[in-house]
């Protein structure tokens, strides 16, 4: 990872003094490693706070929105892992960002780790985390810990997409293909919906109450950028800012899940930032699941421009009457 | 100085929950927060801090206030029983302990708001000593002792005992009431623990902050500086920094169509919302800089000028291990020259 | 004796008390003046000059309104109303006799019993702005020999949208030592008064920086600014100018954290502040 980031920062530098860009979108360090926060680069000067390391899981994407809008000249550089790249597509696609405004360098991801896994495991007191590419060496107050690394990625790098780019204008230490068996990212799709509908319930109900409608979920979500959100928008019906009851609760998120239907690419932001941590990518999963399955496959940000299953017509189409069908099995 | 057996606590917890409603950090969907407990709720006396802290047993995330029926032109007003049961919360660290003093200040000042009042007024606060303090841990910048967590009684684990001390009129009247559980102690058996502890938080990455550029005479110099600029810019906006926070206590009132009738709830609100200060003709801070801006400067400059010079954060570290985005207030102290080490 | 006001022992500040309104008048094609009672056929509460209450329809909402009727009209209180967003709306489809909720009064008044004591008073208004200053006026009126020589400078869109215009030109023209100048901000037809912008009508006029003189403003913000700059060249002092800030609120009792501007609350600490302590805060109302 650090000669990636050797390699980016070069890069960055060069691309910012030959005009080609004139700011670079990427991730700054923090205080402890682990905490790196999103962030744009004017100067070289200013890049030297650019890092690249096992911690940036952050999905960049969003930010290009209100970024090439801002943009008066030149380009923004966007530093993109392979899965943020379809939702840079799906923005395109869009017509939220501006490809013209936007120079894209693939930078090559062999799987976010998660520091809250890390913590999980009951290691207490983190500093610092030294990544080895099989194991981690962790430095804790309460003295060094190792774990494997495997146990620490993000629940999104656990089913990777790709390891390809699916946008870019450049790439820099690209990963090779996983030649693993991946995990089945439906599998837990699957055994939901194996559950009997009390069970399903409960599993959501559980999880759904310690939502404490902090937005997060939907602030990240690329997906989400409607300029005024039906929950914001007190002429809506539907504005709200507390879960007033229990049906509120759920409410929120699968109008969500709705809403980015068939154009969500489970970039999974949302479970990585959500800090009660509610998988709320299953909602996501499940749609994308029915999808394929009643519409064929698909994948949201494959491609710029690409056939939206639930917004295309076609006499082949699933009829509205399967979900009564389904429901009774 | 009393004590009890780590293996008698639930004895304890269930004694305690039979006079009063008993708040405690439970585990649901593998996460920690502040609930009431019944005996078939486990104590998570390990975890250190709840995702969100205990500020909502006394102001709810979202409460009924008033509710109204309205009838052609006439309207009722059916204003709301104030609670009077008494509640125990148990297991409150130190930081939070503190932030309750804070909220004090907010909500019992002239003119109290009831509802908390009547909570709190009704509440005893147990707390326990933070024995594993952790590197988003800073409550020592606000003098805080986490070896000495405070409130009507506090406690510690120590092997296999929890040691009592109650320190308030409310905690000695409480720890008479359980007098036949809770056998005589020496204060000597817990000073190793307090020690250890002092020992680790002296370790604390960011226990060093200063704050000697904040307070309540900085508005001039803080307000116009360029580092809000950077700090906010990659704000996604979002309420999590706000909402899991101790001290944070801005609402919102809303009414709710059930129907039947009409209820008038506050809830949680956030500085950071972009609606925070919309009405009709817009709004006075529509960048999120100045959103992000308000919530740093209320809590380092605008409420020490009027508690005192008391600041509005307790050095929890909630925000710090919660952002999406990983800002938070530690990273705005060090950006205004606050990083001491 | 039961109450019926709904004034329960443990009321909160934040649970309105049942009112009625019971007359509506029409000022002018987006303003209305309510005339609000207790449902005891009470006033409800005691206010001063500048100070605010929230009016409550429940189902669609709570604001803010500076209360327009000055403390010696005891029996009602008058809010002009300008119709501008959802709950104001439903208020301006209301007929009398309809009752509302009602909580107050909030936040501090305009000092009449101290500082404007003896002095002369320069009221300047644009809009519906004039809704708080019609308190003070008709507060000074009622108690005439508190103060001195009395100017009020009113200007509105048009002639349509002057808030108050009968009782202006029947009763505050005609009184002894008030001058009421008026203007338009474009020609109209059947107008015969001055047209201008009240900064430049201001200039125009021309009032002595005497230290004896305090100017009380309210209205747009862009009005305020030009008037309030217009002032400082004829050399008035910021301590001898008041104004009242207005930004959203929800509770009232500077707890929700709303109208939160620096340290000050405007609807505790204000919504009535001197210039001078205007300057004091972050520049961000």
């Amino acid at each position: 990872m650090q000669k990636t980031a050797g390699l980016i920062k070069k890069r960055v530098l060069e691309l910012l003094a030959d005009g080609t860009v004139t700011k670079v979108l990427g991730w700054k360090e923090g205080d402890f490693i682990y905490d790196v926060t999103p962030a744009s680069f004017l100067s070289a000067q200013e890049a030297d706070g650019l890092v690249y390391s096992s911690f940036c899981g952050a999905n960049l994407s969003k930010y290009l929105i209100s970024e090439c809008k801002a943009l008066t000249e030149g380009k923004i550089l966007a530093l993109l892992k392979p899965c943020d790249t379809y939702s840079f597509n799906q923005l395109l696609t869009e017509h939220r960002i501006d490809r013209d405004k936007v120079y894209v360098i693939g930078v090559g991801c062999k799987g976010m780790l998660d520091i809250e896994k890390i913590k999980a495991m009951g290691i207490k007191g983190i500093t610092k985390v030294i990544d080895n590419g099989k194991e981690l060496d962790i430095k804790t107050i309460y003295g060094s810990k190792t774990c494997k690394r495997e146990d620490a990625l993000l629940e999104k790098c656990l089913c990777c997409k790709s390891k390809n780019f699916k946008a870019f204008d450049e790439i820099i230490d690209p990963e090779p293909e996983t030649k693993e068996e991946k995990a089945d990212r439906f599998a837990k799709v699957s055994e939901l919906e194996a559950m009997t509908a009390e069970e399903r319930y409960a599993f959501w109900q559980e999880q759904l109450s310690k939502c404490i409608r902090c937005n997060a979920c939907r602030n990240v979500c690329p997906a989400c950028s409607c300029m005024k959100c039906v929950f914001d928008n007190p002429v809506s019906g539907v504005s709200s800012k507390a879960n007033t009851d229990s049906f509120e609760e759920k409410m929120f998120h699968i109008i969500r899940a709705f809403h980015v239907a068939g154009r969500c690419t489970d970039c999974g932001e949302c479970s990585r930032v959500c800090p009660q941590n509610i998988p709320l990518h299953l909602l996501n999963r499940k749609f994308i699941k029915d999808i394929n399955e009643l519409y064929g496959e698909y994948q949201a940000g494959e491609e710029v421009g690409s056939r939206a299953p639930l917004a295309d017509f076609t006499f082949d189409d699933a009829e509205p009457s399967v979900v009564n069908e389904r429901g009774n099995s | 100085m009393k004590k009890i057996e780590k293996a008698k606590l639930n004895d304890l917890l269930a004694r305690l929950a039979e006079a009063s409603t008993l708040y405690l950090p439970v585990r649901k969907g593998g996460k920690v927060n502040f609930a009431k407990w019944t005996k078939d709720e486990e104590y998570c006396a390990d975890e250190l801090k709840t995702v969100k802290s205990a500020k909502d047993v006394f102001f709810p995330q979202s409460e009924n206030i008033v509710s109204f029926k309205r009838e052609s032109s006439k309207i009722t007003i059916l204003p709301k029983e104030l609670p009077t049961d008494r509640t125990v919360i148990f297991g409150v660290r130190a930081c939070d302990a503190k932030s309750f003093d804070i909220l004090d200040s907010v909500f019992m000042s002239e003119p109290a708001d009831s509802f908390y009042t009547a909570r709190r007024n009704s509440a005893v606060i147990i707390t326990t000593a933070c024995s594993t303090p952790e590197e988003t841990c800073f409550c020592g910048v606000f003098g805080i002792d986490p070896a000495n967590p405070g409130a009507d009684i506090q406690t510690w684990f120590v092997g296999e005992e929890l040691f009592w001390e109650a320190l308030s009129e409310k905690g000695k009247a409480l720890t008479e009431e359980l007098s036949d559980m809770l056998s005589d102690a020496d204060e000597k058996e817990v000073e190793d623990e307090k020690s250890r502890i002092s020992e680790i938080t002296k370790q604390l990455p960011l226990n060093g902050l200063s704050l000697e550029n904040f307070g309540g005479d900085k508005t001039n110099e803080l307000f116009d500086a360029a580092q809000w600029e950077k700090l906010s810019q990659s704000c996604i906006g979002c309420g999590t920094c706000t909402f899991v926070c101790p001290t944070c206590q801005c609402y919102d009132i809303r009414d709710y169509d059930t129907g039947n009738d009409i209820r008038r709830y506050r809830c949680w609100d956030s500085c950071m919302y972009s609606d925070f200060t919309m009405c009709a003709h817009g709004t006075n801070r529509p960048t999120q800089l100045q959103r992000f801006r308000q919530r740093f400067m209320h809590k380092l400059v605008y409420f020490p000028a009027n508690n005192n010079g008391e600041f509005s954060c307790v050095g929890c570290g909630r925000c710090v291990s919660s952002c999406p985005i990983s800002m938070n207030i530690a990273k705005v102290i060090k950006s205004f020259g606050g990083d001491n080490k | 004796m039961s109450c019926t006001c709904n004034h329960g022992e443990n009321a909160d500040k934040l649970v309105p008390v049942r009112a009625v309104v019971t007359e509506i008048r029409t000022e002018t094609p987006d303003v209305k003046t309510f005339r609000v009672v207790g449902i005891d056929g009470s006033n409800c509460f005691d206010h001063m000059p500048g100070q605010c209450a929230m009016l409550t329809v429940p189902g669609v909402g709570e604001a803010m309104f500076s209360i327009t009727s000055s403390p010696t009209e005891t029996e009602y209180k008058d809010f002009s109303i300008k119709r501008c967003g959802l709950l104001t709306d439903y208020l301006h489809t209301m007929e009398p006799g309809q009752e509302i909720g009602i909580r107050g009064p909030f936040g501090k008044p305009f000092p009449v019993d101290t500082v404007f004591k003896g002095k002369d008073l320069i009221f300047i208004a644009g809009g519906i702005g004039l809704a708080p200053l019609h308190s003070v006026i008709n507060y000074c009126r009622a108690n005439r020999d508190n103060y001195g020589k009395i100017d009020i400078l009113y200007g509105s869109r048009s002639a349509d949208d002057l808030v108050d215009f009968d009782e202006i030109k029947n009763e505050w023209e005609k009184e002894d030592g008030i001058n009421v100048y008026l203007t338009i901000d474009r020609e109209q037809e059947g107008w015969d008064g001055h047209v201008g912008f009240v900064p430049s009508y201001l200039k125009e006029i021309g009032f002595k920086p005497d230290a004896n003189r305090i100017a009380v403003l309210c209205g747009p913000p862009i009005m305020i600014k030009f008037v309030l700059q217009g002032l400082i060249e004829m050399g008035f002092d910021k301590t001898q100018v008041y104004t009242t800030l207005e930004l959203k609120m929800k509770c009232g009792i500077g707890k929700c954290g709303r109208c939160n501007i620096g340290s000050k609350y405007v609807c505790k600490d204000g919504p009535v502040f001197r210039c001078d302590e205007i300057d004091e805060l972050p520049d961000e109302y």
